[in-house]
């Protein structure tokens, strides 16, 4: 099965002083392959600082890579061309409350990549958005509303909408499950995992939580100062971690399970 | 009364709507809110509703004291001045030149300076900072003081105030709408909508301006009231409406020799400034308080 997305060589680094004498720049992602297929999910994991937000953000083109390409089904992807790249990745960001504009109601919300990136017309376009809530589970009514008249989890799932309702292939969720409560939260990987056999869409989760990690994702990719310890099916990972850092990591976890 | 409702429906307030519920929590505000309203009326309307023309001389009524004295004439309400003029549809005309040119001059300037300050946010480097800085000048003199500048160079005249008024306004709003748009264009949602597809100016006009008119508006009003008191006192120095225009501080300052025998000819126009400068004042504090408590909220 040939890989949906493939990733070569991406890395990332910023430059740190102006002056054009000794010039210097931070590496925030050392140059790092992976490939994901269709209906699999990918795991990122680290501690913050480690280079994963950084990743999603070079992924779904909100920063441009230093290096390497990305490749989704063989066609590489422009740097800088949205249009290109928004029907194809998408990304939930970690906090819903501030990635919906306040004072647009969800259709206009939920219109707005359909007017930018679909020919649909007006009637095609309201349909599509009531399919679209109707699959996260929302309600139609719910188009008139405002983002403040939202609970966090629903903000949630209006992110979720807005993230597939182009009929994407790649999803990234930027902790997009941490700021959720457990009972909500499981709610929400339900959903996600319905929608990924329904859709054949690659998820590519970034989280620290572990259990999350191990619940969800097919294989994972252990992150550390921007770059790779450790990738292989996320089963062998966590069963028996190779190297000391992910060992640290499970640990860690671990110890916090155990007191919570 | 309370409004009945016999359907049941669903009311989804949109966020200036909320605010305007808000803003409306505080009888005072209202107050002064309908008191705004009521000028602006007033200047749009004084030259249809004044009983007399603002220059028209009844001789035989110089010095009329206001109706409510035992000398008075209810037909002259608020009495005549030293040219026998009627110092109510002076007033009223006043308003439109007063009031009504101060709110022009926001607006004016508003537009100017939303338009430069927004080219200026969405500009990067020396650009951004020519557009952001090159009124900048105009800052540190006073505005007053500008306004005479501008005023000794071109001659005495209303038109001159305004532009005067209208240099000194621009920059601020060109600093206010900058950093407010800047700030916007750091929110996630911003980066959302571009990783939609959005180009600069959709993000603008759909996901920035809705979320800063508010900031904008408060502002506004803030300059309003600076801008009433400048024509008032350009006016009152005789550099601003020329004589027989009935502008409130060239009324003032024509009736400070009569003081001692014709106090009403200083005391009216000067509550009118008063006046107008109160409503507007309120108007924008209740505004920034709406702002608060949404924020709050």
């Amino acid at each position: 099965m040939p890989a949906l997305l493939e990733v070569a060589n991406l890395s990332k680094s910023y430059e740190l002083s102006r002056s054009w004498f000794n010039k210097r720049s931070f590496c925030a992602l050392e140059p790092l392959s992976f490939s994901v297929q269709a209906y699999k999910t990918l795991a990122i994991v680290g501690e913050a600082g480690s280079g994963k937000s950084t990743l999603a953000k070079v992924l779904v083109g909100a920063e441009r890579p230093s290096t390497g390409k990305i490749k989704l089904n063989g066609q590489t992807l422009v740097d800088g061309d949205f249009k290109q790249r928004c029907q194809h990745i998408r990304m939930i960001f970690q906090d819903s409350g501030t990635t919906l504009n306040p004072s647009l109601t969800i259709r206009q919300l939920l219109d707005e990549p359909l007017k930018l990136n679909t020919d649909l017309d007006e009637a095609q376009r309201s349909q599509l958005i009531r399919e679209t809530l109707f699959k996260v589970g929302l309600l139609a009514d719910h188009m008139n509303f405002y983002p403040h008249m939202f609970s966090g989890g629903q903000k949630q799932r209006i992110s979720l909408a807005r993230a597939i309702i182009l009929n994407p292939q790649v999803i990234i969720l930027d902790e997009a499950l941490a700021s959720l409560d457990p009972s909500l939260r499981s709610q929400m990987i339900n959903l996600l995992l319905d929608l990924q056999q329904q859709m054949g869409l690659a998820f590519i989760l970034i989280s620290h939580n572990l259990g999350i990690v191990r619940h969800f994702s097919d294989s994972m990719m252990v992150l550390h100062k921007g770059n790779v310890v450790e990738s292989g099916p996320t089963a062998d990972i966590l069963r028996a971690p190779k190297d000391k850092y992910t060992r640290k990591l499970i640990m860690g976890q671990n110890y916090h399970l155990l007191h919570t | 009364m309370a409004r009945d409702k016999i359907y049941q429906e669903e009311e989804f307030p949109s966020p200036l709507l909320q605010l305007w519920h808000n803003f409306r929590q505080s009888p005072v505000v209202l107050v002064g809110f309908s008191c705004f309203a009521f000028l602006i009326i007033l200047a749009i309307f004084a030259p249809l509703i004044t009983p007399y023309s603002s220059i028209e001389n009844h001789l035989d009524k110089l010095l009329l004291p206001p109706a409510w004295d035992k000398d008075g004439d209810i037909s002259f309400l608020l009495g005549t001045d030293d040219l026998g003029r009627d110092l109510f549809s002076r007033l009223m005309h006043g308003t439109s030149l007063t009031f009504g040119l101060s709110f022009v001059v926001v607006i004016v300037s508003l537009v100017i300076g939303v338009f430069i300050g927004s080219l200026s946010a969405l500009s990067s480097g020396i650009r951004s900072s020519f557009l952001n800085h090159f009124l900048d000048v105009i800052l540190s003199i006073p505005s007053l003081l500008l306004a005479i500048v501008i005023v000794a160079i071109l001659g005495p005249g209303l038109d001159n105030t305004l532009w005067a008024i209208v240099m000194v306004l621009i920059p601020q709003f060109v600093h206010v709408t900058r950093n407010a748009v800047k700030e916007e264009f750091t929110k996630d949602y911003v980066l959302a909508s571009r990783l939609d597809g959005a180009s600069s100016l959709r993000i603008l006009r759909y996901s920035v301006f809705p979320n800063i008119i508010e900031k904008i508006i408060s502002y506004a009003t803030l300059a309003q009231s600076a801008a009433i008191l400048d024509i008032a006192a350009l006016g009152f120095l005789g550099l601003g409406a020329p004589i027989p225009l009935p502008e409130w501080g060239a009324m003032l300052s024509s009736g400070i020799d009569l003081f001692y025998i014709a106090p009403w000819t200083v005391y009216l126009p000067g509550l009118a400034i008063l006046f107008s400068v109160i409503a507007t004042n309120l108007v924008g504090e209740g505004m920034r308080h709406a702002l608060k408590i949404g924020k709050e909220s």
